[in-house]
């Protein structure tokens, strides 16, 4: 990566036509360059994805084949205590769809990895829909793995808050729907730090060390980061300069051992061993390692200088035969009485409007949470972290790797 | 090759008849065409996309052919503290391995010989531990690695480990991690040749009133030469291109990581083809290099 690309306009329509005029300039070049190298290294490089001859959508069968597969995140839909998930268990037998529920997700990166080759062929990658968050799901849409929803099989998509209604990489989301929003904070062992956390640099007491982890997903972990150096991570004003800064901060928590891992949900493991009692963590983590503890051992809070807001998002992938068994269920998940249920489980933000007013009958506990129904004084401590351009996501995500490896 | 080393005759080769056959040939001609098309072919579009540069104004993971062999530069700039430790945590685990495995061989194959059901339960034994997942077993050792765990507050107590001392994410841990996923692979080839040795070979050397250390050292072990030196490829190989026992995830941190975690991060997080390519290429010629070093100096290219 020697050759970083040179940035290009900002704006999408000026961006195209200055790529189109370098196009024909490019090619020739690297013709030439790729020339001593041979044919198998193009076959090679047709695999890649970069558009062409674009993946279809695969022939739908959901009307013979009553089935759906979908992956999801650990600890990511409501579950009883013998391990079964009762609104998937209604939806089976209200619609006759047999769900084979997978969590197999525990970074967006990695799941991205394990199915990228199928997503560029359009082959099946085994789930007909699942649920990554916002910016992969971006990367998705751009790079046409995903098929177009039909609203008519989703009446209840009328229930989206609307503020969830035009994402930039979606607008009017034909193509994605969300399935949980939540926030990214500080968590903490109630037992062992009786105290608790205001603040990041409270996680930098040197009575903390080495027992301290944060996420392995860069935006939420380096935007908690920038916003405690008083960077707003949702506007546009901030750049490397920032971010390098917020690495450093990092990178010196890394190397004196006060951070003893950057990862994923993996975090849960470490705060029931003991191994951590603090991190940067995600709010419905804590409270189902709460149920499972049987009383509130760990507390989940936002920062004084904010939190993140990040939202997980159903797609369907080109290659799944079944996208409107997908429709159905997501159809499903965006009746109130559903999303309630399912929100007062996991402990997220739900997405679908009148949920909220729906748990205040069924929930009454739960309709109050602000970390499930967050009035405006909580949104406000949350923030979306930006759209990266390909050559700053590249860049950051590199940097964020390059501390994680210690290097 | 490794493989090839169990139990091999070094005085074999020199019988066999030198007369070349078509059926040779022919026997040979589907093992050439998978190695052709399971090793070459991945082996060469490996080496091509190590030379991959960035499509300009490309998209995440979009690569195109080139010759940019500066992608070895920067890979070995920014990464070779991660190579010397992968190489030392590999052999550490190899020395550990065969500590352990050899005075275990030695009882499995000399010892326990006048009682065939006792050598069965403990080479059984010793294969036990595949029939759980790796990775399992793995994150078994974190948990009674933990911070709260009894062993840690034994050392703890007994002062062995410092107050706030921890036995996972350490250089320590890993090592440990890697000698116990890799020990089956020493202590089965060292059997293999151990269980053959012919004992009236040790009573010559007691009639020749050698001590029974001088007997083991000029007798038994250079007879068992050609399962140490599989035993010690077989481990110190994958071990070093191991990259689960040292991720954060499993028994390491930060400062444990090896060539293995920066390849898995190149390719799965950063969709750095090229350079994850390079980090393998690099990997895997010096491996090699190690490894003919290795069998050159031990004398056994013969035994290969």
């Amino acid at each position: 990566m020697s050759s970083m690309p040179k940035s290009l306009p900002e704006d999408p329509i000026i961006r195209q036509l200055v790529m189109q005029a370098r196009k024909s300039q490019l090619s020739r070049r690297h013709l030439l360059q790729g020339a001593g190298v041979g044919a198998t290294a193009l076959a090679l490089a047709a695999c890649a994805p970069s558009g062409g001859n674009a993946p279809q959508p695969a022939t739908d069968v959901s009307d013979t084949d009553k089935s759906l597969t979908w992956s999801n995140w650990p600890a990511y839909i409501d579950e009883d205590d013998s391990g079964d998930y009762p609104t998937l268990i209604n939806f089976e037998s209200s619609t006759g769809i047999k769900v084979d529920y997978k969590i197999d997700i525990d970074d967006n990166n990695t799941y991205y990895g394990t199915i990228k080759d199928q997503l560029a062929l359009g082959q099946d990658t085994g789930a007909d829909t699942f649920c990554l968050t916002e910016w992969m799901v971006a990367r998705l849409i751009r790079f046409k793995y995903v098929q177009e929803l039909d609203a008519a099989n989703i009446p209840n998509k009328k229930n989206l808050t609307p503020a969830l209604l035009n994402p930039d990489f979606d607008p009017g989301r034909k193509m994605s729907l969300p399935w949980q929003n939540g926030f990214a904070g500080i968590a903490w062992n109630t037992e062992q730090i009786p105290a608790g956390l205001e603040s990041v640099d409270d996680l930098w007491d040197p009575s903390l060390k080495g027992k301290v982890t944060v996420l392995s997903e860069m935006r939420d972990t380096m935007g908690i980061l920038m916003l405690s150096q008083g960077v707003d991570i949702a506007s546009g004003d901030w750049g490397a300069d920032e971010y390098a800064k917020a690495i450093e901060l990092l990178e010196k928590q890394v190397t004196s051992r006060q951070i003893s891992g950057i990862k994923g949900n993996e975090y849960m493991q470490d705060f029931v061993s003991g191994d951590a009692t603090a991190a940067i963590a995600w709010s419905g983590d804590i409270t189902v390692l709460n149920a499972e503890a049987g009383f509130e051992k760990w507390k989940f809070a936002l920062p004084d200088s904010g939190g993140t807001l990040w939202g997980d998002t159903f797609v369907v992938p080109m290659g799944s035969p079944r996208k409107k068994n997908a429709e159905i269920l997501m159809n499903y998940y965006y009746e109130p009485e559903v999303a309630a249920e399912v929100a007062a489980w996991v402990n997220y933000i739900t997405p679908v409007e009148g949920a909220q007013a729906v748990a205040a009958e069924m929930f009454p506990e739960v309709a109050d949470n602000q970390l499930i129904f967050p009035n405006e004084e909580t949104l406000s401590q949350a923030h979306i972290f930006r759209t990266l351009d390909t050559a700053d996501d590249q860049a950051f995500n590199a940097e964020f790797q390059r501390v994680k490896l210690g290097a | 090759m490794a493989f090839a080393a169990i139990g091999s005759n070094s005085t074999q080769t020199e019988q066999v008849p030198r007369r070349r056959s078509k059926v040779a040939i022919i026997l040979l001609l589907p093992g050439l065409a998978y190695l052709a098309l399971f090793f070459l072919t991945p082996l060469v579009s490996l080496v091509m996309t190590s030379l991959q540069t960035p499509v300009e104004f490309g998209d995440v993971g979009q690569y195109q052919a080139a010759f940019q062999i500066e992608n070895y530069a920067i890979v070995v700039g920014a990464y070779w503290p991660h190579f010397l430790r992968a190489f030392g945590y590999a052999l550490a685990a190899t020395f550990f391995a065969l500590v352990i495995s050899y005075p275990l061989a030695y009882f499995i194959g000399v010892k326990a010989r006048r009682w065939p059901l006792l050598q069965a339960l403990m080479l059984t034994l010793v294969i036990a531990p595949f029939f759980i997942s790796f990775l399992l077993r793995t994150l078994a050792w974190k948990q009674l690695m933990s911070d709260d765990s009894g062993l840690v507050s034994a050392l703890k107590t007994l002062t062995i480990l410092p107050a706030d001392g921890h036995l996972t994410g350490t250089a320590f841990s890993v090592i440990f991690g890697l000698t116990y996923n890799f020990l089956p692979f020493m202590t089965l080839p060292i059997y293999t040749t151990l269980e053959r040795l012919d004992t009236r070979y040790l009573e010559a050397g007691a009639d020749l009133y050698a001590s029974p250390f001088t007997t083991f050292w000029r007798v038994t072990v250079p007879l068992s030469m050609p399962g140490v030196v599989s035993g010690t490829l077989l481990t110190f190989i994958p071990a070093s291109g191991d990259y689960i026992n040292a991720s954060a995830s499993f028994l390491g941190s930060a400062q444990t990581q090896m060539v293995g975690n920066v390849i898995e991060s190149q390719f799965i997080s950063l969709l750095n083809y090229p350079q994850a390519s390079a980090l393998s290429v690099l990997l895997m010629g010096l491996i090699l290099l190690i490894v003919a070093l290795y069998v050159k100096r031990s004398g056994t290219e013969d035994l290969l």
